[in-house]
């Protein structure tokens, strides 16, 4: 299928399941908001490596968070509820409350819910103060700076990771171009982010290696450098460079208006092709077709 | 749909009308609520002795009337919703436990002793004791909110546990006298002693206070967790100026004869 001057393959993306949180970072300015969030959303873009996959959603106006302070709403997913609990208190106890002025609030309202707060608070040491207020139960940990304040316990809710665009391009600034323009018209759909640096991933990768120790290794297949090398390149002939853009959401959705308003933004920068990675359907329990994105424009 | 009952003869000594209460009348037809009983000073009467009823029981109530005779409306209050226009008497939600209570007008003496949940708000004044713990016990209230727009008289939280209290007007002597944990805001003055024998907890004031030489001072500081209380109080209705949503405060911790970690906070106007 052609828009414009891109082909669109016919293949779809492969995502698999996974649990998601939003975390709403609050501060006295904005910078130290977005100091707090690019802390808590560093070395986090990737599961396979990183434990979680976060990154920030939006920045919220002042008039519009819990506390009336410039805030930063912050989507992190993991594996299991499990993972969720332990990789917030990680986050939140070693960027957010070490981060001056901020305060940290659960933004997910869900039936699921995992501590939080109440295993931060062990940091003040007999002297953290628990508050309830509209039913809402939150801690003050007292700390250098003042105090900390932070929720009991986050919503979190099953999610979806994996969702994922891949630019073909015969230059490789064009799919550069293609995959940041992608990345930026995805990144404005809320209740989904891009853990990649600007949303864009250069060393795409695929499930396994020969060597065993490793889970993951480069994903031959799209490399313009074993074009001609190996049996199973899928690469047409003349593409210079293949980027990835890789997208989460908190639910099909979302995922699905990213990943079309992504196509589009690729289209209109005139990227070569537009495909998506999968593993034949064998790995991730939601496919997202190209073509039926499209098609429900 | 809610069932109304309107006062239609005053009492000559209080009335004590624990049966209205939503959980209680849920269910009952309009001559069921009528042939509920109440206690007149000494002799047992009927609901319809004294209120005409409206509609079969619902799990909203609507009072109508002078009820400044009428005690323990909503007592063990589970579910629902009560409103009340007019004033009304002693031991308003004395153990509710959920549910909402409104008050157009005033309330007297005991507002929600052992509450432990649900919502009581009086857009008058109220009088002593409110959100308390009855005499001799140690415990007062367990949770849930009080929110009093106007004023209110001595002890106000004594002994609480858990929960919010709020007063938009001033408050007597002795607020959170006793006090084991939970929030006390009150936006007017208040009188002597505050914090008398506070174990836990916290109160804010906006307004300069005395405060015991058992009380010492910490730091200023302009406390995050105050602005969540505060933006809270003016959803419901309260008035809440910015310097008092982002100003400093000045931390003093005691009681120094208890165990030294309840905090009153007061409002720092420089």
């Amino acid at each position: 299928m052609r828009v414009g001057k891109t082909e669109v393959v016919d293949t779809f993306a492969e995502a698999f399941g996974m649990w998601g949180a939003r975390v709403i970072i609050t501060a006295d300015t904005k910078n130290w908001a977005r100091a707090a969030a690019q802390s808590f959303t560093g070395f986090a873009t990737s599961v396979i490596r990183c434990k979680c996959e976060a990154a920030v959603e939006c920045e919220i106006p002042e008039t519009d968070t819990p506390d009336l302070r410039p805030g930063i709403s912050v989507l992190l997913f993991a594996m299991s509820e499990e993972d969720m609990s332990a990789r917030l208190v990680e986050r939140i106890g070693q960027c957010v409350m070490t981060c001056p002025t901020t305060a940290c609030y659960n933004g997910l309202e869900g039936e699921t819910t995992v501590p939080v707060g109440q295993r931060l608070r062990f940091f003040g040491d007999g002297h953290q103060i628990a508050k309830v207020v509209g039913g809402r139960r939150f801690w003050r940990i007292p700390i250098m700076g003042g105090e900390f304040l932070v929720d009991d316990v986050f919503g979190v809710q099953p999610a979806i990771g994996g969702g994922n665009l891949l630019m073909l391009g015969k230059s490789g600034r064009t799919a550069l171009r293609a995959a940041s323009g992608a990345a930026d018209a995805m990144r404005d759909v809320a209740g989904v982010f891009l853990p990649f640096p600007q949303g864009v991933v250069g060393s795409g990768s695929k499930v396994g290696s020969r060597y065993k120790s490793l889970i993951a290794s480069t994903n031959e297949a799209y490399c313009p450098t074993l074009r001609g090398r190996v049996k199973n390149s899928a690469l047409p002939e003349g593409i210079a460079a293949v980027y990835e853009v890789v997208v989460n959401g908190l639910n099909e959705e979302v995922l699905c208006e990213a990943m079309r308003r992504g196509i589009q933004a690729a289209a209109e920068r005139g990227v070569d092709y537009v495909s998506a990675g999968n593993y034949g359907g064998t790995l991730g329990q939601y496919k997202f077709s190209l073509y039926e994105l499209l098609e429900s424009d | 749909m809610s069932t109304e009952l309107e006062l239609i003869a005053t009492p000559e000594v209080p009335v004590e009308a624990e049966c209205l209460s939503p959980a209680k009348l849920k269910g009952l037809s309009q001559s069921g609520i009528e042939n509920l009983g109440m206690m007149h000073g000494n002799r047992k009467v009927r609901v319809g002795d004294f209120f005409r009823v409206t509609g079969n029981g619902q799990t909203s109530l609507r009072l109508k009337g002078d009820l400044s005779r009428v005690k323990y409306i909503g007592a063990g209050m589970t579910e629902g919703e009560i409103r009340v226009n007019g004033s009304v008497g002693m031991h308003l939600g004395a153990g509710m436990s959920g549910g909402v209570i409104r008050v157009s007008g005033d309330a007297s003496d005991w507002v929600g002793p052992e509450m432990s949940g649900g919502r009581i708000e009086v857009m008058g004044n109220a009088g002593h004791m409110v959100g308390s713990a009855y005499r001799g016990q140690s415990v007062g209230i367990m949770g849930g909110e009080i929110l009093i727009h106007g004023n209110v008289k001595n002890e106000l939280g004594s002994a609480m546990r858990r929960g919010l209290i709020a007063v938009g007007g001033e408050a007597g002597d002795f607020v959170g006298v006793n006090m084991r944990a939970g929030t006390i805001v009150v936006m007017g003055g208040m009188g002597i002693r505050p914090g008398a024998g506070m174990v836990r907890g916290t109160i804010v004031s906006f307004q300069p206070v005395e405060l015991l030489p058992t009380f010492s001072y910490s730091c200023w500081l302009r406390p995050t967790f105050l602005r969540f209380y505060l933006c809270h109080l003016g959803q419901s209705g309260f008035e809440i100026d910015d310097a008092h949503m982002g100003g400093r405060y000045r931390r003093y911790c005691g009681d120094g004869l208890e165990e030294n970690r309840g905090e009153i906070l007061v409002f720092d106007s420089r």
